[in-house]
């Protein structure tokens, strides 16, 4: 399955794949939390220039002032797009939009310009070359070590520090920069140091996994943990894993899976997004409080008892007004409530199970602990119309609407708290008496 | 000068012009064949014959190229405009990274079947497919769960983006079909535009304009107020949708025909730049429809005069300059009219505190101005009216200086302040105004009268006509009309609270 993997060579390149997708979101996190997660991707194409200006000036393809240009031109992106945004009251995403456009436009005339003597090209860029890792290499204390590798344990390393070091400092500017200012923080230049910190580590990360795909670490490990989680703390310890589980198996991804139709391996910076959106499905689908189906379980949970206690209801009703025909067998109450079968009979089951109903001869009989449970529900329900009426000056139809959806929410206190507001009353503004706790 | 030294003087210019010319002409020539310093970039001058040709589309290439980007630039700048106020500037820039597994995968798809992998009609359509299903996750992320809108985008364009990297790195490996070139799809080349090219813009671009007027009004309510679109029994998601689908038609057409990075631009500049002039929603359509079309066929006859300049990128910088004039110079919205506007009423708001400050001393003493004065009031010496507000001697003088010019006020020579008439009548109004919203403050918000006078301060200046009759109704009983009430509080001598 493996064929040709070898670890001087894979394991080079998961390193510097895992490295430089740490690096990336631990930073996305802030980034997500300031709605700026296109800014990684503005950043990537608004480079060009930079690229091409320090390639003019020193007339070298030497990677130092490439780095420098690229990276003056990032911060100037970022800087810019703020000022647009800001003074020129343009919607952040629209003020990123005309920036780097404009300047990759910019960068691309200055290249084409010195076509002749340039070898430069645009795509080259924009596609990272993680699978040559391990051919260019530095010694390090002795050690062979590929220089991506080297460059990007820096830039984790200075993440990181930044990080731990401003932790509180970031968290609350990113949250309210209104109050970060008040307790003496100052956000402003929060904003520019993180902004800083992110054109630097896209511009380094464009030899890994290319610029474009730079986005992904950006944002996809940062989103997945924010559906994860409510703590930031965690949410970026959730991101940095997710980051090197997506460049592990995206390596891993990249080699097998070409391998099992019969082609040699494919791009290992495009796996590496794709297992990080695999990662960000998952959560989707997963996540236990903010997932899609966490979230439908509970809606369904939630109607599913509504449904319930508006059964007991009814049946607490039909007792009390001494309704001898009332159809209570389970076709009858759903065409009363107006119901689903599936739901209806789920319900009924369920209400079965707990003890609160009986199956009798003409249908489902309350149990003493049903009619317990339902004489609380309609006193809530009574004692809301009183109060609606007293205090809020509801009337008419609503009242009765507004109560329906008030009582499944009202535990005791809250009873006793809306009996002392209308000052204990026995009947409700229908004439119904209202039954005891 | 006599005429025959001028006569001269022209002729030796036009010589040593002729000579300069020659050289540099000679000069290029000669650089073409050996190689150059990186550095120099000189530009050769159209002649006269370009300029004609290209401004009178002769040349069938140009007018192809000419004809395309313009109508691009028109329909983008149109749908753009939309997207703009829905806050989805870079929905354009997600998307069209999301074509790229579209492409790979239907080149794939076809090269397996046997059928011609790089036909238009195949990669549009897989392009076309893929980039639904960007706009599909995208909405179901923003709608479904507690990701924002941006991450959203972010998260499509770059899993898409590495998707389609991927499969044309497999589809490279591919015998048949030529893979080669495939990416170069969604970067378009522009001066190589194809009649058929032009033709699909063309089509493109009226379907989107017809769209656009069509169902003008129901995306104009949905990109301002969607929940009341929606109460209005309006099919908000279908039309959101509908939006959605000109962006990915105009998209996916001018993508392989321009490329990706113009598409994002003509999609969000002009509209940005059509935001700075109007406040009306048909005119800032118009505006960007005429912006993106008049950027795209500068741009592109800039292009096609000049040497090696490309006219994507040409177009781009165009749009983005009509960008940063309208963003200064916009009379509506633009950031120097937006500072003389501030700087106005700045100035507006230290004369009235001038003239309050000028009543409210003379009031002290017993003496206060009355509306019906024809001569100048009694004068405040400057040093009293420096400790009322927290202005400085220079800020102060500066202030005084310019009602002087208004004849509202005059310096004596004594350094004291006097009133004119027009001053006087001035500086009732002001201080009418502050008592009526003082009281009015007291009266109806619970404001403790020690408090008012620096919340008056922030409103008194803004007071139009018709709320000033609305205060005057209301606290009536105790202001007669045309009457200044006392002030409700302590108007505290400066020099015993200082």
């Amino acid at each position: 399955m493996f064929d040709g993997w070898t670890w001087n060579l894979d394991g080079w390149i998961i390193v510097a794949g895992i490295l430089c997708a740490v690096a990336a979101s631990l930073l996305g996190n802030f980034l997500v939390l300031r709605r700026l997660s296109m800014l990684g991707d503005a950043i990537s194409h608004a480079v060009l220039p930079g690229l091409a200006a320090a390639f003019l000036l020193t007339g070298t393809r030497d990677s130092i002032p490439m780095f420098l240009g690229a990276a003056a031109v990032g911060v100037l992106t970022a800087l810019v797009s703020e000022w647009i945004r800001g003074y020129g009251k343009v919607d952040e995403g629209a003020a990123m939009g005309v920036v780097f456009t404009g300047l990759f436009a910019l960068g691309l005339i200055v290249i084409v310009q010195a076509a002749d003597r340039v070898d430069l090209d645009p795509g080259c860029v924009l596609y990272g070359a993680i699978e040559l890792t391990p051919l260019d290499t530095v010694s390090v204390a002795g050690w062979q070590v590929p220089r991506v590798v080297a460059v990007l344990s820096v830039v984790l390393l200075v993440n990181l520090i930044v990080v731990v070091v401003f932790f509180k400092e970031l968290k609350i500017s990113s949250f309210d920069p209104a109050l970060a200012m008040s307790l003496g923080i100052n956000a402003r230049a929060m904003h520019y140091l993180l902004m800083t910190l992110v054109a630097v580590t896209a511009v380094a990360s464009f030899e890994t996994v290319g610029s474009i795909l730079v986005v992904a670490m950006f944002v996809v490990p940062a989103a997945t943990a924010h559906l994860c989680t409510d703590r930031l703390g965690v949410m970026i310890l959730i991101s940095a894993l997710v980051a090197a589980t997506a460049a592990v198996f995206g390596h891993a991804g990249a080699v097998v899976i070409p391998q099992s139709v019969g082609y040699h391996s494919t791009t290992t910076a495009g796996m590496m997004a794709v297992a990080a959106g695999a990662c960000f499905t998952v959560a989707l689908l997963f996540a236990p409080r903010y997932g899609v189906i966490a979230r439908w379980v509970r809606r369904r949970a939630l109607s599913l008892s509504i449904l319930a206690e508006d059964l007991l209801a009814v049946l607490f009703r039909a007792e009390e007004r001494q309704t001898r025909d009332f159809p209570r067998d389970g076709a009858g109450l759903r065409d009363t409530l107006q119901t689903g079968a599936t739901a209806t009979r789920a319900a009924l089951f369920w209400l079965r199970r707990r003890g609160d109903l009986q199956l009798g001869t003409a249908g489902y009989d309350l149990t003493d602990q049903g009619r317990q449970r339902a004489r609380r529900l309609i006193r809530s329900h009574r004692l809301w119309e009183r109060y609606l009426v007293e205090a809020g000056g509801v009337g008419g139809t609503h009242l009765h609407e507004n109560a329906e959806q008030l009582e499944h929410f009202t535990d005791e206190a809250l009873r006793r708290q809306l009996a002392d507001e209308t000052a204990s009353p026995n009947v409700d503004p229908h004439g119904r008496p209202i039954p005891p706790e | 000068m006599s005429r025959s030294q001028e006569r001269s003087a022209t002729k030796i210019a036009i010589a040593a012009l002729f000579v300069l010319l020659t050289l540099m002409v000679t000069s290029q020539s000669a650089r073409a064949g050996e190689s150059s310093s990186i550095t120099d970039r000189s530009v050769d001058w159209p002649t006269w014959e370009q300029w004609r040709r290209v401004l009178l589309v002769e040349d069938y290439n140009t007018r192809l190229v000419l004809a395309g980007t313009t109508l691009l630039g028109f329909a983008a700048g149109a749908v753009g405009s939309f997207t703009l106020l829905r806050k989805r500037s870079l929905m354009g820039d997600a998307l069209s990274h999301a074509t790229l597994p579209g492409i790979g995968l239907a080149f794939v798809l076809a090269t397996l079947t046997g059928g011609d992998g790089k036909s238009l009609a195949v990669l549009l359509a897989g392009a076309t497919l893929s980039a639904l299903c960007g706009l599909a996750v995208i909405l179901v992320i923003r709608n479904a769960t507690r990701i924002k809108e941006d991450a959203a985008l972010g998260i499509v364009l770059s899993v898409f983006f590495g998707a389609g990297v991927a499969v044309l790195g497999v589809a490279q490996q591919m015998r048949t079909g030529h893979a080669a070139g495939l990416e170069g799809f969604i970067y378009g080349k522009t001066a190589s535009m194809v009649p058929l090219d032009a033709q699909l813009i063309g089509l493109a671009a009226a379907v989107v304009t017809i769209g656009c007027l069509l169902l003008f009004k129901e995306f104009k309510l949905l990109c301002f107020d969607e929940s009341f679109a929606a109460s209005r029994g309006y099919p908000v998601v279908a039309l959101d949708v509908a939006l959605m689908v000109l962006v990915v038609a105009v998209m996916i057409i001018g993508l392989q025909a321009v490329g990706l990075i113009l598409m994002i631009a003509l999609m969000v500049v002009p509209a940005c730049a059509a935001r700075f002039w109007t406040e009306r929603m048909a005119v800032m359509t118009i505006a960007a429809a005429g912006i993106g079309a008049a950027s795209c066929f500068a741009g592109a006859a800039m292009s096609a005069l000049l040497p090696r300049l490309p006219s994507g990128a040409m177009i781009v910088v165009v749009a983005t300059i009509v960008f940063v004039l309208s963003m200064l110079f916009a009379p509506a919205r633009g950031l120097i009219a937006r500072a003389v506007r501030r700087m106005r009423l700045e100035s507006k708001v230290r004369r009235q505190h001038l003239l309050r400050a000028m009543y409210e001393r003379l009031e002290a003493r017993g003496t206060p101005p009355r509306p019906d004065q024809r001569d100048e009031s009694l004068p405040v010496p400057f040093d009293e009216l420096l400790p009322v507000r927290s202005w400085t001697a220079k800020e102060l003088r500066s202030c005084i200086r310019r009602a002087e010019r208004q004849e509202l006020l005059r310096l004596a020579s004594d350094d004291s302040v006097r009133l004119s008439p027009a001053g006087c009548r001035e500086a009732i109004k002001d201080v009418h105004h502050h008592r009526l919203w003082e009281l009015y403050l007291i009266k109806y918000a619970d404001v403790a009268p020690s408090q008012v006078d620096r919340d008056a301060d922030a409103i008194e200046h803004v007071l139009d006509a018709g709320m000033i009759a609305e205060l005057e109704s209301l606290v009536q009983e105790q202001v007669a009309r045309r009457r200044i009430a006392p002030s409700p509080h302590d108007l505290a001598d400066p020099e015993q609270s200082a």
